[in-house]
């Protein structure tokens, strides 16, 4: 038991919030060990903002218990607790030049304080900027200026709010691979609100999923992306084909003229209608037909370069003219040669159709 | 496990508390004088009980319904005056190309500066039995109506100016792009995207001159002759007579008109808010020359018009003996030679400004900052808020002669206030006190709403994020604030002319003595005396302003 809170770093439990009649959070629970890193990942006004200004002490909370390194901290106020945090909008002093900006929270004697902010601008590779004002700098600068900020006084917690949503696509790439590898080296714990799946999928050691106020899931990326808790979960995180069968065992369903092998486990009845998914990168294109029972023949409706792959939608008359969506390498397309209503053979592989029971959880 | 120990911080506390002072504080300054004159008002000063006899004794009182019918012709007739004027110079200033826009505009602008007594006193030496132009208003029928109305069109003229700026400046160009690709005539542009747009802006304005008319006094006073207007009943029955139960029933008459202005007021701004779409597109207004020599003469007349009758005043201030001896002399400002108060009104004026400005700025900032920013502290937000858009709605006159009332009573352990300099002081940041916080609460809502959070994540405390970030960034709109009550309390008469007393004796108000007293020179030396203070506190706050400016030059982008 002891050692086990050891390794905590934050104990949430049974957290709710309400605006009003609005219900915000609810029945959330979470821990998170010292040193990981943690996406709060959800559509937009699911309750990640507000989770995280919980944590921070901007919000009051009125159910459930808040704990940072075994202390209770509830009711604590922001000053009380022990975390770094950078907003959305980075909140920089705009009469401070970066210097100023950087140790505003430091405390102690002058030459200690300049060789902290000295290091820092090191640590994220600004050295020379620091008597700027952040009206002068970039925005990707100003986001690591108030990343420096925030861990100036070594906190052991640092919370971000979508702190590269305001970065246009380039600097945000380099910027999340920056953050993480700093995190890493500092080993500081980390929770970080997105809704960006790529940027917590590349990110989080653990993503917890959001929706209206719950978590829908917590896992680590693969866990979230290849076995999503729920059908929310499986359409939020990647891409998702959706079919609607009728079981025919417990692992097996009739899709329209086919009998096709399910995963197992997927608490199936015989007779019963289902709803199916499966994700559009486990669909196999064939160069050549393969009679078996897994395979049938699509006609390719409309093929959209997307970068490095191309993603494809394909009519399948055998299986109840379904649509489904696949997504194919150049390399691959190469090999197939196809052009737009050709027919192609696809094949789902045994195994990768799965369900969230009979139609339980829509 | 361990229990932290989670009291509040002291500090907070304290950030509540003194927020709640200054609810309190000005709870203090307007409730209490406002339920005083109520009470006045509506209490029978024979029985001592509740009710509508002593309204409806004065309300039946001889001439109270004629000066109020007076009161609103006044009202009317300046407002149709003044409406197109404004709306045509502000569309110069905004909807042209005319050179000179920053002079016309600071011209215009100027009557800020002089206490509403001002035009009155110009236009008796202009008009009046020894006016050089008396042949304009033959036989003294400048001493009437239409002085007042010009007096009130000079003295309401910016204000409507500034609120169809306001108006005018928040075009959106596609509308006029997409009107003149339909191929809509300039006549029909006008009445389908620019009269839509600043409609509630003209609204706005009316009711304000409309308003600022029917609660002044000092036109009547000064020009007025035996025109008698209900704002003037008020002082007359109060200062003359001693008669203030009647004094506080023609109180609670002029709280309506400020009452329903502030109403209407509220509702055209919130919808003048809403129409500008967040995307819209700044006007760029090209070169027309003959449009353009239009505006710029029209502007000139209207500006010229202005500046002659502030001229008028000062002159009056340093010719001998007008019209007989026209040299130039500084006799007229041995004030201390006539009565009404001497150098030392002036004097004590100047102090008290700098007091009003000094302390008011200190209680809306504060109030301000911490009702918007320190969380422990928002809990009043909703009351400051409230009692700080109250002052819009009561006219400085009612609001005087609630302080005399209020102060003045034996049992209000805040007696010994009353005659001093504090008293003064109170009443005028309570007078201006409206616009002073809504120029705070929009400066401070322009920051960052994180930086507090940022701070107390950083273990700052926000007291000192305050002085250090807060305050340095909200400086021009402090400055602003300042130079606002500078200029309020040096100029005005109504919000003082109850509570002055011989010691404490006030320039404006010295103006009205002199000019009651036959010293009409001497009134325009005064009154000048004050426009010129007033113009050299703005100049100064200016050049505060630009300094600072430059030095946040490097912070600012
Ligand atoms: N102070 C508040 N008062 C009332 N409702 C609020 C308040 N703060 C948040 N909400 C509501 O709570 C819900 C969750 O808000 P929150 O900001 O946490 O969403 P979010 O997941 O961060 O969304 P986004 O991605 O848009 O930032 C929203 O519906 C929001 O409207
Ligand atoms: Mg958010």
């Amino acid at each position: 038991m002891q050692t086990e809170l050891d390794h905590r770093e934050l104990d949430i439990r049974q957290l709710g919030k309400s605006f009003g009649a609005f219900t915000a959070l609810k029945n959330i629970d979470l821990s998170v060990n010292k040193g990981e890193f943690v996406c709060l990942l959800g559509p937009s006004g699911c309750g990640k903002t507000t989770l995280l200004r919980m944590i921070a002490g901007l919000e009051r909370c009125e159910q459930g218990q808040i704990l940072q390194a075994g202390r209770d901290i509830t009711r604590a106020s922001p000053a009380q607790r022990d975390y770094g945090i950078v907003f959305q909008s980075y909140a920089l002093f705009p009469n401070l030049n970066i210097r100023d900006n950087i140790a505003y929270g430091l405390k102690g004697r002058q030459e200690d304080r300049q060789r902290r902010v000295d290091e820092l601008l090191e640590l994220i590779g600004l050295p020379g900027l620091d008597r700027k004002y952040p009206a002068q700098i970039s925005g990707g600068q100003q986001q690591r200026v108030a990343l420096a900020r925030a861990l100036a006084t070594s906190p052991s917690l640092l919370l971000l709010d979508e702190p590269l949503s305001a970065l246009d696509a380039q600097v945000r790439e380099h910027l999340r691979f920056e953050i993480k590898s700093l995190q890493q080296r500092l080993n500081v714990t980390t929770i970080m609100v997105t809704h960006d799946q790529e940027e917590a999928l590349t990110m989080a050691d653990r993503i917890v999923v959001m929706n209206h106020g719950v978590i829908e899931q917590i896992g680590t990326p693969e866990q979230i992306y290849h076995q999503p808790a729920s059908r929310f979960v499986a359409n939020f995180v990647g891409h998702c084909n959706w079919l609607s069968a009728t079981a025919s065992g417990t692992r097996s369903v009739t899709l329209g003229q086919a009998d096709l092998l399910t995963a197992p486990e997927q608490n199936l009845r015989a007779g019963e209608p289902c709803e199916l998914y499966i994700r559009p990168e486990d669909i196999e294109l064939l160069p050549s037909w393969d009679p078996e029972s897994h395979t049938a023949l699509g006609k390719l409706l409309h093929r959209e370069l997307i970068g490095s792959i191309y993603r494809l939608r394909v009519a399948v008359a055998q299986w109840g003219g379904v649509e489904l969506q696949i997504v194919a390498t150049h390399r691959e397309m190469a090999n197939l040669r196809i052009d737009d209503g050709q027919l192609i053979p696809v094949r789902i592989p045994p195994g990768r159709l799965r369900s969230f029971g009979s139609g339980a959880r829509v | 496990m361990m229990q932290a120990a989670q009291q509040r911080p002291r500090s907070e506390i304290f950030a509540w508390g003194l927020a709640g002072l200054c609810v309190l504080v000005l709870a203090m300054m307007l409730i209490g004088p406002l339920v005083a004159i109520l009470s006045q008002a509506f209490i029978d000063p024979a029985s001592g009980q509740w009710g509508w006899q002593s309204m409806a004794a004065s309300l039946a009182a001889p001439g109270m319904l004629q000066s109020t019918l007076n009161s609103v012709q006044l009202a009317l007739v300046t407002t149709l005056i003044v409406l197109p004027l404004a709306y045509l110079y502000a569309a110069a200033l905004c909807r042209t190309a005319m050179p000179g826009k920053g002079l016309m505009r600071m011209l215009a602008l100027l009557p800020l500066l002089a206490p509403s007594l001002l035009p009155g006193i110009a236009l008796v030496y202009l008009f009046g039995n020894q006016g050089i132009l008396k042949s304009w208003f033959p036989d003294g029928s400048i001493y009437g109506f239409w002085g007042i109305v010009i007096a009130q069109v000079f003295y309401t003229f910016p204000h409507a100016l500034m609120i169809l700026l306001t108006a005018l400046r928040v075009a959106d160009a596609r509308l006029y792009e997409a009107a003149t690709v339909l191929g809509a005539g300039k006549i029909r542009q006008w009445l389908t995207v620019t009269l839509p747009s600043v409609r509630y802006g003209l609204l706005s304005a009316a009711v304000v001159v409309f308003t600022l008319v029917v609660i002044d006094f000092g036109a009547a006073k000064v020009i007025g002759g035996q025109f008698n207007v209900l704002a003037l009943e008020a002082y007359k029955q109060v200062i003359g007579q001693q008669n203030f139960s009647r004094g506080a029933v023609i109180g609670v008459l002029l709280l309506i008109p400020a009452l329903l202005s502030f109403v209407l007021d509220h509702l055209a701004q919130r919808k003048q808010q809403a129409m500008l779409g967040a995307r819209a597109q700044p006007l760029v207004v090209q070169r027309q020359p003959l449009r353009d020599g239009l505006a710029l003469l029209f502007c000139t007349l209207v500006s010229g018009a202005l500046l002659s009758i502030l001229a008028m005043a000062v002159a009056a201030a340093f010719i001998k003996l007008w019209p007989y001896q026209m040299q130039f002399s500084l006799n007229h400002f041995n004030f201390d030679d006539v009565d009404g108060g001497g150098w030392g009104a002036f004097y004590n004026s100047l102090l008290m400004s700098l007091g009003t400005a000094v302390f008011g700025t200190l209680l809306v900032f504060v109030g301000a900052w911490l009702t918007e920013k320190v969380a422990a502290a928002q809990p009043w937000r909703q009351a400051l808020h409230l009692l700080a858009m109250l002052p819009m709605a009561v006219p400085g006159l009612v609001l005087g002669l609630g302080y005399v009332f209020f102060f003045n009573h034996p049992s209000n352990p805040l007696h010994g206030v009353y005659g001093t300099q504090a008293i003064l002081v109170l009443c005028s940041i309570a007078h201006f006190y409206t616009t002073a916080h809504l120029t705070a609460v929009t400066a401070l809502k322009q920051l960052d709403r994180e930086f507090e959070a940022v701070a107390a994540s950083l273990k700052v405390p926000f007291w000192l994020t305050a002085w250090r970030v807060t305050l340095p960034v909200c400086l021009p709109a402090v400055l602003d604030i300042a130079r606002y009550f500078f200029v309020g309390t040096m100029t005005t008469v109504s919000a003082v002319v109850f509570i002055y007393t011989p010691d404490t004796m006030l320039a404006s108000v010295s103006v009205l003595n002199m000019d009651d007293a036959g010293d009409t020179a001497a009134a325009a030396a005064m009154a000048s005396l004050i426009v010129a203070s007033s113009a050299l506190a703005c100049a100064i706050f200016a050049v505060l302003s630009w300094l600072l400016q430059r030095k946040s030059q490097r912070w600012r982008d």
